[in-house]
């Protein structure tokens, strides 16, 4: 048997305000595993990857991330722990001034001692690994820009870059191409699909693209109100099941009384490009 | 279609507690006012203005003979290296303390709540020596160091170096807690050491703001460097007191307007700092 990479146990998470974002979901991901997470706007896709990558303390349940309670062991095992997880954020946070090439290498920082990490703000000290993650994006050219001169999606892959550069033994990765285009969107979950394959490590990925999801992943869940909706192999996802996952649910949105007509988006079973 | 308007009208929830506030202030001030005997006629009776006029009357023309200048000029750099060395102390003494202080960079950020009470414990202290370094006027400081150290410019300096340093450190930790803290809780949450993430998550963010707070502050200490003049401090302020004893509003005009400059030139500097960093 493979070993167990995540492992959910009736877990729960209530907001601060009172919002519960992830409702009694159990699920276990094998180690190598490559898993998409789709579902409609709202549905808790965030939270439920960042209380996968540790940053938030579920309000209840069990949970074990790559064969550790995080919220059990010392502080020292968590930081170890933190350093084998790797996460793209839905919004890329990275101080608009940073250059490109120190917001990738800062994905080491976990494994480097702190003189190198101080050493390298005042010369980077691989130029050339960033460069190669950078590249792996298609923008190699912009290494020594200024983070906030980048566009929207040429930032995601900044972020992108940076996990990769991390090489972490589970990338989460928060809608990483929602503002890249399709052709290059399908170049970016192909690497990280590569990437996840190649050092056999797991990879899960909340998309809002449907298509992407289907194309790429060989296990989809799907997320609704902070519940599991669906736990299954792309080729037996309905399009009935994914109508009903992105229906709205209290309001039918209306044009002149009449219900307007409307496809969930992206519902196609083919790749866009290849 | 109006009924239906008027059904989903939300009532935006944080006007009461907005209002509410509002009358509090105004609650609050009006004692403040009574108490200070603020009363804007003063100014305009007949006899206190006469007086001002001319006290002000002898500022024009200024003194501007070459032996005076040379004596602003000498006391100018004495003012500068005063404030310019007691913000450099400050800043040694704020910049531990700041990171001490700020919560996003707290132990209890890393994980899980065993160390809270920890961090906790040494935040307390160092909050305490902020406060009470900045609770005591720099005056004050000053006069006590002349009793330490004797007349001249090293009490002025320490007194800038303390008062300042308190300030400092509760407005950079401040400073750091309001930038957006996004990048550094990311990076803690990768794994690295919480220097680290400050240093590639939180100083970018804030850089600008703690250059510009600081460069204000300078021109703050170049002021109270003058003031802590008149006790003994040397400086500006100690040329000023010579001539404001001896009635020369030439002189003391003469003064202000070198004031003025200082001022412009903390400006310009600010500007270009800021520029610099932006
Ligand atoms: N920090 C927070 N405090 C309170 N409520 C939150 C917070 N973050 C998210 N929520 C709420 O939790 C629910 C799930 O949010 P989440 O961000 O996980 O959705 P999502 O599936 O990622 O949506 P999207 O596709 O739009 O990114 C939402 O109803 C949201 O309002
Ligand atoms: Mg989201």
């Amino acid at each position: 048997m493979k070993p167990v990479s995540i492992k959910l146990d009736q877990v729960s998470l209530v907001h601060a305000n009172g919002q519960r974002a992830v409702n009694n979901i159990s699920c276990e991901i094998g180690s190598g595993e490559r898993v998409a997470i789709i579902g409609p706007s709202g549905a808790g896709k965030t939270t439920l990857l960042r209380v996968l990558a540790t940053a938030l303390r579920p309000s209840s349940g069990e949970i074990r991330i790559l064969g550790k309670d995080p919220w059990r062991v010392s502080r020292t095992a968590l930081r170890e722990l933190r350093c084998r997880i790797g996460m793209v954020h839905q919004a890329p946070p990275i101080p608009p001034r940073q250059r490109v090439v120190t917001a990738v290498l800062a994905g080491r920082l976990g494994h480097w001692p702190l003189w190198k990490g101080l050493a390298s703000l005042a010369y980077p000290v691989d130029i050339a690994g960033a460069r190669r993650m950078l590249a792996r994006m298609e923008i190699a050219d912009k290494l020594f820009e200024r983070c906030d001169r980048l566009s929207g999606g040429q930032m995601q892959r900044v972020g992108v870059a940076r996990i990769l550069y991390q090489q972490p033994d589970l990338l989460l990765t928060d809608e990483p191409v929602s503002a890249v285009d399709p052709a290059l969107s399908d170049r970016v979950i192909g690497e990280l699909n590569r990437e996840a394959s190649e050092r056999g490590v797991t990879l899960v990925a909340s998309l809002h693209a449907v298509d992407l999801a289907l194309h790429w992943f060989p296990r989809i869940i799907g997320i609704r109100n902070g519940e599991i909706a669906f736990d299954l192999p792309p080729v037996r996802v309905t399009d009935a099941m994914l109508k009903d996952l992105y229906a709205s649910e209290s309001t039918v949105p209306t044009q002149g009384n009449e219900p307007l007509a409307m496809q969930p988006a992206g519902v196609r079973r083919k790749p866009l490009c290849s | 279609m109006r009924s239906e308007e008027a059904a989903v009208q939300v009532r935006d929830p944080a006007a009461v507690p907005r209002l509410m506030l509002s009358i509090a202030i105004i609650i609050l001030l009006w004692p403040g006012f009574r108490l200070t005997e603020f009363d804007l006629g003063v100014l305009f009776d007949p006899r206190n203005r006469e007086i001002m006029g001319k006290f002000i009357a002898t500022f024009f023309p200024p003194e501007a003979s070459a032996d005076f200048l040379r004596l602003i000029l000498k006391a100018t750099l004495e003012t500068l290296a005063i404030a310019t060395a007691g913000m450099t102390l400050a800043l040694l003494i704020a910049f531990p303390l700041a990171l001490v202080v700020t919560r996003s960079l707290s132990i209890s950020r890393i994980g899980p709540a065993r160390g809270f009470a920890a961090g906790r414990f040494l935040r307390l202290p160092a909050r305490f020596i902020l406060m009470f370094f900045r609770s005591i006027p720099e005056i004050v400081w000053a006069l006590l160091f002349v009793r330490a150290v004797g007349l001249g410019p090293a009490a002025g300096v320490l007194a800038i170096a303390v008062t300042y340093g308190g300030m400092l450190g509760k407005v950079y930790s401040e400073i750091l807690e309001s930038g957006d803290t996004r990048p550094t809780l990311a990076l803690l949450e990768a794994g690295s050491g919480r220097l680290a993430a400050f240093c590639y998550g939180m100083w970018p963010v804030a850089l600008p703001e703690l250059v510009s707070y600081t460069v204000y502050r300078w021109e703050c200490a170049v002021r109270a460097s003058v003031i802590m003049g008149f006790v003994g401090a040397g400086g500006l302020g100690q040329l000023m007191e010579l001539s404001m004893r001896m009635l020369n509003g030439g002189e003391v005009s003469a003064i202000l307007l070198t004031f003025f400059l200082l001022v412009m030139l903390a400006d310009a500097i600010s500007a270009m700092l800021r520029k610099a960093t932006a």
